[in-house]
């Protein structure tokens, strides 16, 4: 009696949930919150950047997968090609022309994915490459940030990211000030109302101290990448992440915590009366795209190291590199840099944290 | 749980399923008019048929006689006349030589009064005897010769005996039946089996998922005054593979390429125990098992203790039937077992389970290329780079994956149930051993 309906197949007979399209499509559905924050305070011209940059990166997609004869649909459904397009999208400030999100997200599937061998094939996470690529290219719309609408005192000067401007203002500033925060507020950087209320409940209900602006920092009150701003909803995403067990704790923790130290000892050394060990890690966190890097962008499976240890290694490394770069590079940001130099490592790191054998000792070569 | 035993690599945790069987008593299942009985039942080299179509058999009369060290006697299931011997596909897609016997006649031993005889008297030597010619192999899966594995090699000595109760695989709860219904007799066999190999201590791993078990055993050991280590170990699979288990009961690691006993172990499991025990007190051969029938697709879930030989079809009938169409239909457990089209294929030894699934169960996806995830290395329980080794095989370079550990992935599945693309990866390890192997014997 046979049956040719029944599946024949080598064990295990039985596999977990998620395979590598789930894992996409929920990492991309975790991105949606910070991307509908992009959208309520930047602008519905914010769908026509994601949409540029999703669609670009989807056709680059087909049209390689046509050439290479392999089947279109299966390769668009691993929706690899989307969440690259929504990384990029969310790599942009707001104001750029839809081009330049268009020719990233080209540049990040062909040249930097599917010249390597498609998925799985790349070194470099392709979204930050896209990035990079873009950055250097056209530097100005690059770095032209929109206010977001919630923040009303429109003025010309603050317009910058709060680390794009704490970048440029410290250069002149001959004031004394503690740190970037207080920097921010001594020269009038913008804060919403909602921002004042919350701090002065904090400081005067929780014991805390501290300045205004770090609310709207936190909730995405500030310009910035599209989607790079909300770092409570970047959050809120990524702990359906870790509950799916779609990403672990090393490379996140281990990057925050070594760019979190990094800052807090020699952060401090920048400002008048500055000293080691006095850095303002809460404002490096919630500026620019550690968040969105940290937990979306350094986890991307392809491009990060195989082995628990390897993974932190590579997590000290990032954070080591951003650290570098914002506080004594010549740019303001520094996580898609930061993360790309270290998918250059990641081959190095892998062969060198390779998993301890059971059964088998370590020989020493005796000579 | 916190401080429970367990192995330090590796392991995954899939849906248990016991549930589904755990509560169902042992029940003896209707013997079928045709049983096929094939010749290669067991680890090493077939049996040889030793009757000719025509002959009549008697129950437990030797049918399959043993052609080598490692290799095992094979006995009639039923009374009655042999058919033909014909040549059948084994679940594991190998082709053996079966002897087809169509019952009729009287059986001698069932139904019929149960005679314990005492076995203090025989010596190790003889024991030994007793457990090869009654054709006695490990029932956990492996099916090695279980008098080869009781002979101590010289020079080695045993200084544990592990007895293997913790039944990791999903759905199975054939060895958890057995303990909680026949613990005194699991006992009597650790005895027998000790005073075979002459251990110093003696003990039983079982997962805590199983408690009930465990204080059946426990019970059993204090009323037969037996030292025996009773050890719940957590629920972490493939927990019940012999080098996890002796890491976590003992903390050594079983070198790589060597046997349990190299580092002074045995390990044997309860199934094995108890048929250990019905042979040598009972005299009764290896003519059937305990056998789980479960999945999603099966109306109604049952412990079977079978013929070895009746068709998978007529013990799922027993079971009621499918509720649903099966998307595969799995002999031996979810992790480790084969797949089978032709439901007529017959019981063996080997047969621990068989589960109808349906594709709820089975979790299929497309396969993409490897993403790099790291999950199968993080799996591994024997800490190989599962990637790495099916990339050199998938390159037709078995060497560089020998060299990385190839010939230690003993196929737990644990790499192959969480990778995110699919990738057959132990399709992958069975190739390149397969390789080797032949390449091997060429030289």
């Amino acid at each position: 009696m046979s049956d040719n309906n029944l599946i024949i197949e080598s064990s295990p007979q039985i596999k977990q949930f998620d395979s590598t399209s789930t894992v996409m499509w929920a990492v991309s559905l975790c991105l949606l919150p910070a991307g509908a924050w992009g959208v309520w305070v930047f602008g519905l011209r914010v769908l026509g950047v994601l949409f540029a940059s999703i669609m670009a990166a989807v056709l680059a997609e087909a049209a390689m997968a046509f050439l290479l004869k392999k089947s279109i649909l299966n390769t668009i459904k691993d929706g690899s090609a989307i969440l690259t397009g929504i990384l990029i999208g969310f790599n942009m400030p707001p104001s750029i022309p839809f081009y330049i999100p268009a020719v990233a997200s080209v540049f990040a599937i062909i040249v930097v994915k599917w010249t390597f061998g498609g998925l799985g094939g790349n070194f470099m996470n392709p979204a930050l490459a896209g990035r990079v690529f873009v950055f250097f290219s056209w530097t100005g719309p690059m770095t032209r940030w929109t206010m977001p609408k919630t923040l009303t005192a429109v003025d010309a000067i603050t317009n910058a990211t709060p680390l794009g401007y704490l970048k440029s203002g410290l250069l002149e500033y001959t004031g004394s000030v503690k740190g970037p925060a207080d920097f921010l507020v001594e020269t009038g950087y913008p804060h919403t109302g909602l921002d004042s209320v919350v701090t002065s409940w904090l400081n005067t209900n929780m014991g805390f101290n501290l300045s205004d602006g770090y609310i709207d920092m936190f909730l995405g009150n500030i310009p910035g990448s599209l989607g790079e701003v909300s770092v409570a909803l970047l959050l809120l995403g990524s702990i359906y992440l870790f509950i799916r067990k779609i990403i672990t704790w090393e490379i996140p923790v281990s990057y925050i915590l070594s760019f979190g130290i990094l800052i807090w000892i020699f952060g401090g050394t920048r400002y008048s009366g500055g000293s080691y060990f006095s850095g303002d890690v809460l404002f490096h966190l919630f500026t620019g795209g550690i968040i969105l890097g940290a937990f979306y962008m350094a986890t991307d499976m392809v491009t990060s190291p195989l082995n628990r240890i390897g993974m932190l290694i590579y997590g000290i490394g990032i954070g080591f590199l951003t650290f570098l770069i914002r506080i004594y590079g010549s740019f303001p940001e520094g996580v898609s840099l930061a993360i790309i130099l270290m998918n250059i490592f990641v081959p190095m790191i892998d062969q060198y944290t390779k998993s301890s054998r059971f059964g088998v000792q370590i020989k020493k070569v005796v000579k | 749980m916190k401080g429970l035993k367990t192995f330090n690599r590796g392991g995954v945790h899939p849906p248990g399923n016991k549930y589904l069987s755990e509560q169902k008593p042992i029940k003896n299942a209707v013997i079928s008019d045709l049983s096929v009985i094939a010749m290669s039942q067991h680890l090493g080299s077939p049996s040889e048929a030793v009757v000719s179509p025509g002959d009549t058999v008697r129950e437990g009369m030797l049918i399959g006689k043993s052609t080598g060290f490692i290799s095992g006697n094979i006995h009639s299931p039923v009374p009655g006349t042999v058919k033909e011997i014909t040549d059948i596909y084994l679940p594991n897609g190998n082709t053996s030589k079966a002897v087809v016997i169509e019952m009729e006649g009287e059986f001698d031993r069932l139904g019929k009064e149960v005679i314990e005889t005492s076995w203090d008297h025989f010596s190790g030597k003889e024991l030994i005897d007793i457990i090869h010619s009654n054709g006695i192999v490990g029932l956990g899966g492996a099916t090695f010769p279980a008098n080869v594995k009781f002979s101590i090699p010289k020079g080695k000595k045993a200084e544990f005996l592990v007895i293997n109760g913790v039944e990791c695989e999903p759905y199975l709860t054939a060895d958890h039946r057995l303990m909680l219904e026949k613990a005194d007799q699991i006992i009597e066999g650790i005895k027998i089996i000790a005073s075979i190999i002459k251990p110093e201590k003696l003990a039983i791993g079982i997962e805590i998922n199983k408690e009930n078990a465990i204080e059946s055993i426990r019970e059993a050991a204090l009323r037969a005054e037996l030292d025996l280590d009773v050890i719940g170990l957590k629920v972490k699979y493939p927990q019940g593979d012999e080098k996890q288990l002796l890491k976590a009961v003992t903390g050594r690691e079983v070198p790589s390429g060597a046997l349990p006993i190299e580092i002074g172990c045995v390990v044997s499991n309860v199934g094995t125990v108890n048929a250990v025990y019905e042979a040598v007190v009972l005299g009764k051969p290896l003519i059937e098992r305990v056998i789980t029938v479960s999945g999603g697709a099966i109306k109604n879930p049952q412990n079977l203790k079978a013929r070895i030989g009746t068709p998978i079809k007529s013990l799922i009938e027993e079971c009621g039937g499918f509720v649903e169409k099966p998307v595969k239909v799995v002999v031996g457990g979810p992790m480790m077992g084969f797949t089978i089209y032709d439901l007529d294929t017959p019981v063996t030894k080997g047969t621990s389970g068989i589960l109808a699934l349906t594709a709820r169960e089975v979790k299929g996806a497309a396969q993409t290329a490897c993403i790099s995830c790291g999950r199968c290395i993080a799996a591994c329980p024997m800490g190989l780079n599962p990637t790495t080794l099916f990339k050199y095989i998938d390159h037709s370079d078995y060497e560089s994956a020998e060299n990385i550990g190839l010939m230690d992935c003993k196929e737990c599945g644990s790499c192959g149930y969480v990778c995110l693309a699919r990738i057959p990866l132990i399709q992958g390890f069975r190739l390149g051993k397969r390789m080797l192997i032949t390449k091997k014997v060429k030289a």
